[in-house]
């Protein structure tokens, strides 16, 4: 009688472990979603800022046409690019350039340098940025977690049997990795 | 650096562990010289988890309204508050409430019982001397403290220093007033050696707490700097910021001893023009030597 209570009582501990395991992977590739779509809400809410900022700086360097086209440019095509990596990656890089460009711009005028708006909006953007890198960076280690959970012991087991897959890092496309050109 | 992070909570754990130690220690002690050990041990622990259990619940208020903290206005403080938006979304946390302290020395900390209820708080002195990369090497320090459950840690820490220390004085009183007692006894071992160790335990179990106490909130400090870097990938940003906090010498004058251990940096030093301090004053020390930080974070 107590044998087969105590045969109950580890079936049943057994079960329960097994439930923990499942939820921490079924938790941690939802993080690994989350983070994903992340990177896109922060890259969008770059390139909603740039009209804004192409509008102010006209106000003030209207013989600037060049840069201004080419961050308008860059901007429309960062939109239309289709959704493969390496197409984004190339469209981001053009982008930043631009609008690095742009900043360099203003050194020349003191008066648009001094606007407030220009600041509040050279803040936004360097912030964004380093959201985006940062976004970036939150879906590297949840992908790191996730996989780490997927491939030590226990938790190994499960994870075949029930389908939770490797996921891939985020890595720079080699477009990237090449620094944006800025010229005077 | 993973590795740096996991042999400082393992040691943080060791600390705390001995913490206990010395409370069954000196509660064993009691129990022999006085009786009541197990009584006087846990009528001393309910009391102090108690009045802690209330202090930790309303963390950041209690902590915010002692150094008179405003909330920073998001127009005015845009970048602060993007540098700590960056940061949530680097580590998954979310934001904590945002505020100043109008003060000239740089300083900040970071308090709240868990990352929901949590609140960081910069002085205008620190706003004024960092730039971003640095401001955002210490708001990491701080995020970095609410993400490790820091402000639980020392609650904890605090929880048994004041067992410790009610129990003692309890067992001190009662020795002084009811000495005879325990002398008329015979089946207590209460003559002898035993007894001396339980006296000299009992007064300095106190001084042996508070030390201990010191020791975990500086083996915690050394990982709020360790996971910040983390959190930043940039270690440079934060070495700058501890650098130019080293070159500095203005005082908090909102700080006290009592919160001396939340800030990022020891407010009241005793350092100052005197060279380096006794040994034994720098047992007692809340955060490691900045020397001693920045060395450690230059190996990363």
């Amino acid at each position: 009688m107590t044998a087969l209570l105590i045969v109950i009582g580890l079936i049943a501990l057994l079960v329960i472990f097994g439930i923990v395991l499942y939820n921490g992977l079924v938790r941690r590739r939802n993080t690994v979603e989350n983070a994903w779509s992340q990177i896109d809400v922060q890259l969008k809410r770059r390139i909603d800022l740039i009209p804004n900022l192409v509008e102010t700086v006209k106000g003030y360097a209207t013989h600037e046409k060049e840069t201004l086209d080419a961050v308008i440019k860059a901007r429309n095509s960062a939109m239309a690019a289709p959704a493969n990596p390496a197409a984004q990656a190339q469209a981001d890089n053009m982008l930043t350039g631009a609008l690095r460009q742009l900043f360099a711009l203003s050194e020349a005028y003191p008066d648009l340098k001094a606007n407030q708006n220009f600041l509040a909006l050279q803040e936004e953007l360097t912030a964004t940025e380093g959201r985006v890198a940062y976004a970036r960076q939150f879906y590297n280690d949840s992908v790191l977690a996730y996989n780490n959970s997927l491939q030590t012991f226990p938790t190994l087991i499960f994870a075949k049997m029930m389908s939770f897959t490797r996921r891939e890092f985020f890595e720079a496309e080699p477009a990237a990795r090449e620094v944006p050109k800025v010229q005077f | 650096m993973f590795d740096l992070i996991r042999s400082n909570k393992r040691r943080s754990v060791a600390l705390i562990a001995s913490f206990v130690v010395l409370l069954c220690a000196v509660g064993a002690a009691v129990g022999v010289l006085v009786g009541y050990g197990i009584a006087g041990t846990l009528f001393a622990l309910v009391f102090s988890g108690a009045t802690a259990a209330v202090s930790y619940w309303k963390a950041d208020a209690i902590a915010l309204r002692l150094s008179r903290a405003v909330p920073a206005d998001p127009e005015e403080y845009r970048r602060l508050h993007n540098l700590v938006e960056g940061l949530c979304i680097a580590s998954g946390l979310p934001k904590p409430g945002v505020y100043i302290v109008n003060d000239p020395s740089p300083n900040a900390f970071a308090t709240g019982r868990d990352p929901k209820h949590a609140a960081i708080a910069v002085t205008t002195g620190l706003l004024e001397k960092m730039n971003r990369v640095e401001l955002e090497g210490v708001l990491a320090h701080e995020l970095s403290h609410i993400r490790n459950y820091d402000i639980l840690v020392s609650t904890l820490a605090v929880t048994l220093v004041g067992t410790i220390a009610l129990l003692t004085d309890m067992a001190i009183r009662m020795l002084w007033w009811g000495g005879a007692r325990s002398r008329r006894s015979d089946d207590n071992n209460s003559s002898g050696p035993l007894a001396i160790v339980g006296i000299v335990l009992i007064i300095f179990a106190p001084l042996i707490a508070k030390a201990m106490q010191a020791a975990v909130s500086r083996r915690r400090e050394t990982l709020a700097d360790i996971s910040a870097c983390q959190m930043t990938r940039y270690p440079p940003g934060l070495i700058s910021a501890l650098e130019k906090l080293r070159d500095d010498s203005t005082e908090v004058r909102s700080a006290s001893t009592a919160t001396a251990h939340m800030w990022i940096e020891q407010p009241m030093s005793g350092m100052k023009g005197e060279g380096k301090p006794s040994r034994f004053h720098r047992m007692f020390d809340t955060h490691p030597p900045l020397e001693e930080r920045i060395e450690l974070l230059r190996e990363l």
